[in-house]
């Protein structure tokens, strides 16, 4: 039989890669907090380093799809759904810091700091949408809603959207959510049918499908 | 309420030898020594084990502010500054001010004064200094427990006699490139920092130059060798590397009012009850606590300033 292990490297090295890149930053924050590294403010420190890591997630999700249409690579497509996982799990953190470290779970503190703080109704919002969207993410709940399930899941534009007003809201100077929107403006063009279609159709002239 | 006055000020020296004293021996000890902790008596006496390797952070006794908070430590005061002129990254300014040179040093006090002189650093260590235990809050809604060691602003303006027209008072920072690695990051803020205050609120005896902390001489990360500490007000009003004071008429403008990003004006008094425009000041984090704190008006300091402004209802003075 062929299926050793480096077979399965090699039919799965993406999906491993996906991974071990999307539980990098945890593993390094574990490292940092056993170790002792972050002492002086490790709320703000974890804040930041989840988000960053659930936007990275986010983009890298979105991004597959126009992977596949401009360059045909296709096996993209097996790690968006994993990607959007970790960008969920991640946005779990960062909430999770944000309502218990920080806040300390005082509903009446957190009550007035979610609803009258621009960025956090955004950013409140978008992990909404991220919880449902994984909340249904299986295959029954695939199945159960049909041709619906695939509507609901385009909520993720919404959330990367979202996504960007949060950083947007809540630095000082522009530039970080600049860049993040940018990115997703692009992944977000290359997905409008029309532009998708002439796409795929030009790669089609210059190469054969590779796969 | 708050009395920071004369009890809770402990000059430099008696600081320093209590220090000493609590972490060798403990609170009883120090009781019994307090008599002794003149300025001449800064060692201990030899029989008493004190490991001089101890940091003042590891006092047996821990130190408050006259509300009861412990005083932030000596590492996290150092190794958590907003200082934009090296970084914005918090933990990054020690590293990159490490060789900030803060000698020879001087600051040219003018304006509209009778005696515009120019101050050496020396001079200004001559005055006597005193420590002033005071929050700190920052605008970004983290705060501290810092105690300071300087001398009220006043004493240094009654110096130089301010004329009846000076109405502000204007503070810049030192300004170089190329020892300030920040500032060419930010190329759209208009350097150097500047800062401001009324001419009552410079004269309040709460208002001080620093020139330490924790006894010690002022590091490079937390402005050395002058800084301003204005304790009701959010934490950027306490402007770094001191090289100018100029006493003028018409209200300065600082940095932030001349950035154009919609920052805090002038007058940026601590208000839970004002938000900035893009977060609430309604809690703060008190750095090296969990959870959140309710955020004080004036930070804590309002018997004794809250009499500067007329109409404290005023949305401008907490913006």
């Amino acid at each position: 039989m062929r299926s050793t292990l480096g077979q399965q490297l090699k039919d799965n090295w993406l999906r491993i890669a996906a991974h071990v890149a999307s539980l990098a930053p945890l593993v390094l924050i574990v490292w940092d907090l056993a170790g002792g590294a972050l002492v002086v403010d490790p709320v703000r420190e974890l804040t930041t380093r989840t988000g960053r890591a659930a936007i990275a997630l986010l983009i890298a999700s979105l991004a597959c799809t126009p992977v596949h249409s401009v360059f045909g690579f296709k096996r993209v497509m097996r790690i968006r759904k994993v990607l959007g996982l970790y960008a969920f799990l991640y946005t779990t953190l960062h909430f999770l810091i944000f309502a218990a470290w920080d806040y300390g779970l005082d509903f009446a503190l957190l009550w007035r700091a979610i609803a009258f703080q621009l960025y956090v109704v955004v950013g409140f919002a978008a992990f909404v949408i991220l919880f449902v969207l994984a909340a249904i993410s299986t295959r029954q709940w695939q199945k159960r809603l049909g041709k619906t399930w695939g509507r609901i899941q385009q909520a993720v534009y919404l959330a990367n959207i979202l996504a960007v007003v949060h950083v947007l809201w809540l630095s000082k100077a522009p530039d970080k959510a600049i860049r993040y929107g940018v990115i997703i403006g692009i992944l977000l063009f290359l997905r409008i049918p029309p532009v998708k279609k002439a796409i795929v159709k030009a790669r089609k002239k210059i190469v054969k499908p590779a796969r | 309420m708050t009395k920071i006055r004369s009890s809770d000020i402990t000059p430099e020296q008696v600081y320093l030898s209590r220090r000493k004293f609590m972490t060798g021996v403990g609170a009883l000890a120090l009781l019994a020594a307090c008599g002794r902790a003149a300025p001449e008596s800064e060692e201990p006496p030899a029989a008493l084990p004190v490991d001089p390797t101890l940091a003042p952070t590891e006092g047996a006794v821990a130190q408050t502010d006259e509300l009861g908070d412990s005083f932030t430590t000596f590492e996290a005061i150092t190794n958590y500054n907003d200082y934009y002129e090296f970084s914005t990254s918090k933990e990054a300014v020690a590293r990159l001010a490490g060789d900030f040179p803060t000698r020879p040093w001087t600051i040219e006090v003018g304006g509209l004064v009778q005696k515009p002189r120019i101050f050496d650093i020396e001079d200004i260590l001559r005055f006597d200094q005193e420590e002033r235990i005071y929050r700190l809050r920052c605008v970004e809604a983290w705060s501290m427990v810092i105690p300071w060691l300087g001398f009220p602003l006043s004493r240094l303006l009654k110096e130089v006699e301010p004329l009846s027209s000076a109405k502000y008072v204007r503070f810049q920072s030192f300004y170089d490139p190329e020892l300030m690695p920040g500032t060419l990051a930010l190329p759209q803020y208009p350097w150097p920092y500047v800062e401001g205050l009324s001419i009552a609120e410079a004269m309040h005896d709460l208002t001080i130059l620093s020139t330490g902390l924790y006894g010690k001489e002022l590091l490079p990360q937390n402005g050395a060798p002058l800084r301003l500490v204005v304790p009701w007000k959010y934490g950027f009003k306490s402007i770094k590397a001191i090289v100018k004071i100029d006493l003028v008429e018409e209200m300065p403008a600082s940095l932030w009012m001349a950035s154009g990003y919609g920052e805090y004006g002038f007058w940026a008094n601590v208000n839970p009850d004002v938000d900035h425009r893009r977060w609430s000041q309604a809690t703060e984090r008190r750095i090296g606590e969990n959870g959140r704190r309710e955020t004080l008006f004036f930070n804590g300091y309002a018997d004794e300033v809250a009499s500067l402004y007329p109409n404290l209802d005023s949305r401008d003075w907490y913006y």
